[in-house]
């Protein structure tokens, strides 16, 4: 094939680095992409340095992954750098697309994690109470920098335009397929690329493509909230009818189900549906709905409903933990009281 | 100029709207600073709309319906309390006074109930004064 290769870059921000290993569970298919695709730029798997993506020129890699989320200005500059340096830029895994797991930060600001992490915590001592300096003078006048921490954490495209995004925490071998039959019958000529936006998943709920849906001529009754650490889930039957939290029904699919094939919930990491503004709202919905709902329903006082609901121990953790930078509310707040 | 709230008070089309009109006919004073949003039944209010209300500015949500039993499409309002409920913690967690979130049961009749309720949900709103996700809409602009 006398085609020229593609290129790819691999760029992390506020990211565990799941993601630079699950491109690694490309698995024996990685080859077929090195075929196709030549890596320019990954921190992680060559030798190379931040100068090295800033001299090359704009728009000169095909095809940018930026995994992580921004938590702090280096992350966004080097988002921005991408953003420039590649044709196209996916968000790729839950952190990039969501804000994920770190995102979570939200439920706080700087300074409360700055004094949990600087003052307070056990085996710190810092009497002055000094907390990091984005910039520094040595004796010698010379300045020394640190990133700026921001206030709070961000998804990719809050801060650049994003071409695509591959869900998930981490993108699971089946996705890792999808976007190699992608560009593979791109780079040949066989098809275009999706339209702009397009969430590299499917567009149903993970309900629905979950082995263990009852179907739909049954309806789902929920009598009281337990939990996976309390009882031996029955590995056949739907978590929610025996009443164990289950994201399925305010995610995506597209990953497989491979947390259910493993005997544990789903816990959303694919984010909501294209039809769905809040994944958080949208599980709230659908578990409130079918939750302790009697014969007797009129007998229920508004106070055992208060308890009912309070059988859920931290709604926004348990709804929102991959999706809170990029939920309606974004972050917790300090109101009058 | 004295700051006025924005408040959003979405109805159920059978009982709580017809409770706002008959509140509204009857020429009961209450104060201009809410704006109702008619819904089929209280069951059709998404916690999404709530949230989606306060993303935007709203510095109180209320969400009223039949009273339990009288549901025009028999059980839509004992879904709604539980979801209303659990929004409730949600939105606490979030940081906001559950104050300024609000479910009531207002029928058809009970006009003077609704102008209560709203004057009510008004008074303890202003003395809250503005939500502080107006203050998040800004910074986010300036970031994103
Ligand atoms: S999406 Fe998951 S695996 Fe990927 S960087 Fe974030 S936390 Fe790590
Ligand atoms: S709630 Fe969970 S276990 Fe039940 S069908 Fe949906 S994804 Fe499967
Ligand atoms: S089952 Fe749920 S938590 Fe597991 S990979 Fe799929 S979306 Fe993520
Ligand atoms: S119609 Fe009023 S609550 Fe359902």
């Amino acid at each position: 094939m006398a085609k020229k290769k593609i290129t790819l870059a691999l760029k992390r921000g506020a990211s565990c680095v799941g993601c630079d290993i699950a491109v690694v569970n490309f698995s024996e298919k990685l080859f077929e992409l090195l075929e196709i695709a030549d890596v320019v730029f990954s921190p992680t798997l060559i030798d190379v340095k931040y100068k090295d993506l800033e001299a090359m020129p704009d728009k000169s890699i095909t095809i940018g992954l930026y995994h992580g989320a921004v938590r702090n200005s280096e992350n966004a500059h080097l988002a921005e750098v991408m953003r420039k340096k590649c044709q196209v830029l996916i968000a790729y895994g839950a952190c990039a697309h969501m804000g994920g797991i770190p995102g979570l930060a939200n439920v706080s600001n700087r300074e409360k994690i700055f004094e949990t992490v600087y003052k307070k915590t056990f085996s710190t001592e810092n009497p002055e109470g000094v907390y990091p300096q984005t910039e520094w003078k040595d004796e010698k006048g010379r300045t020394l920098t640190l990133p700026e921490f921001f206030d709070e954490v961000y998804a990719l495209d809050d801060i650049v335009d994003v071409d695509y995004y591959v869900p998930a925490c981490p993108p699971t071998h089946k996705m890792n397929m999808q976007i190699l039959e992608l560009i593979k019958a791109w780079v040949e000529g066989k098809a275009e690329l999706p339209p702009k936006g397009t969430v590299i998943a499917e567009e149903k709920t993970l309900c629905d493509e979950c082995p263990r849906n009852p179907g739909k001529e049954k309806n789902i009754k929920v009598d009281r909230i337990r939990y996976i650490s309390e009882v031996n889930p029955d590995p056949d039957k739907c978590f929610l009818e025996q009443g164990i939290l289950c994201l399925g029904p305010a995610t995506r699919a597209g990953c497989g189900a491979p947390c259910i094939e493993a005997n544990m919930p789903c816990r959303g990491c694919m984010g909501p549906t294209s039809r769905v503004m809040d994944q958080g709202g949208s599980m709230l919905s659908a578990i409130a709905s079918i939750l302790g709902i009697r014969e007797d329903e009129i007998e229920i006082s508004e106070e055992e409903i208060e308890k009912l609901v309070s059988q859920i121990k931290d709604p926004l953790g348990c709804f929102y933990r991959f999706s809170l930078p990029r939920s309606l509310l974004r972050r917790v707040v300090e109101d009058r009281r | 100029m004295e700051w006025r709230p924005k408040i959003i008070v979405f109805t159920c089309n059978w009982c709580s709207y017809a409770g706002a009109d008959l509140a509204g006919v009857s020429r009961l004073q209450m104060p201009p600073d809410f704006r109702i949003i008619r819904v089929m039944c209280s069951a059709r209010v998404d916690p999404e709309f709530v949230l989606r209300a306060f993303q935007r500015g709203a510095d109180g949500v209320m969400v009223a319906g039949c009273h339990p039993g009288d549901c025009h499409y028999i059980g839509g309002n004992y879904r709604t309390r539980r979801r209303m409920a659990l929004l409730k913690l949600l939105l606490q967690q979030f940081g906001l006074n559950p104050k300024r979130f609000r479910l009531e049961w207002i029928s058809a009749g009970e006009g003077q109930k609704f102008a209560e309720v709203i004057r009510e949900f008004v008074d303890e709103i202003k003395k809250l004064g503005p939500s502080p996700y107006r203050q998040i809409k800004k910074e986010v602009r300036k970031h994103g």
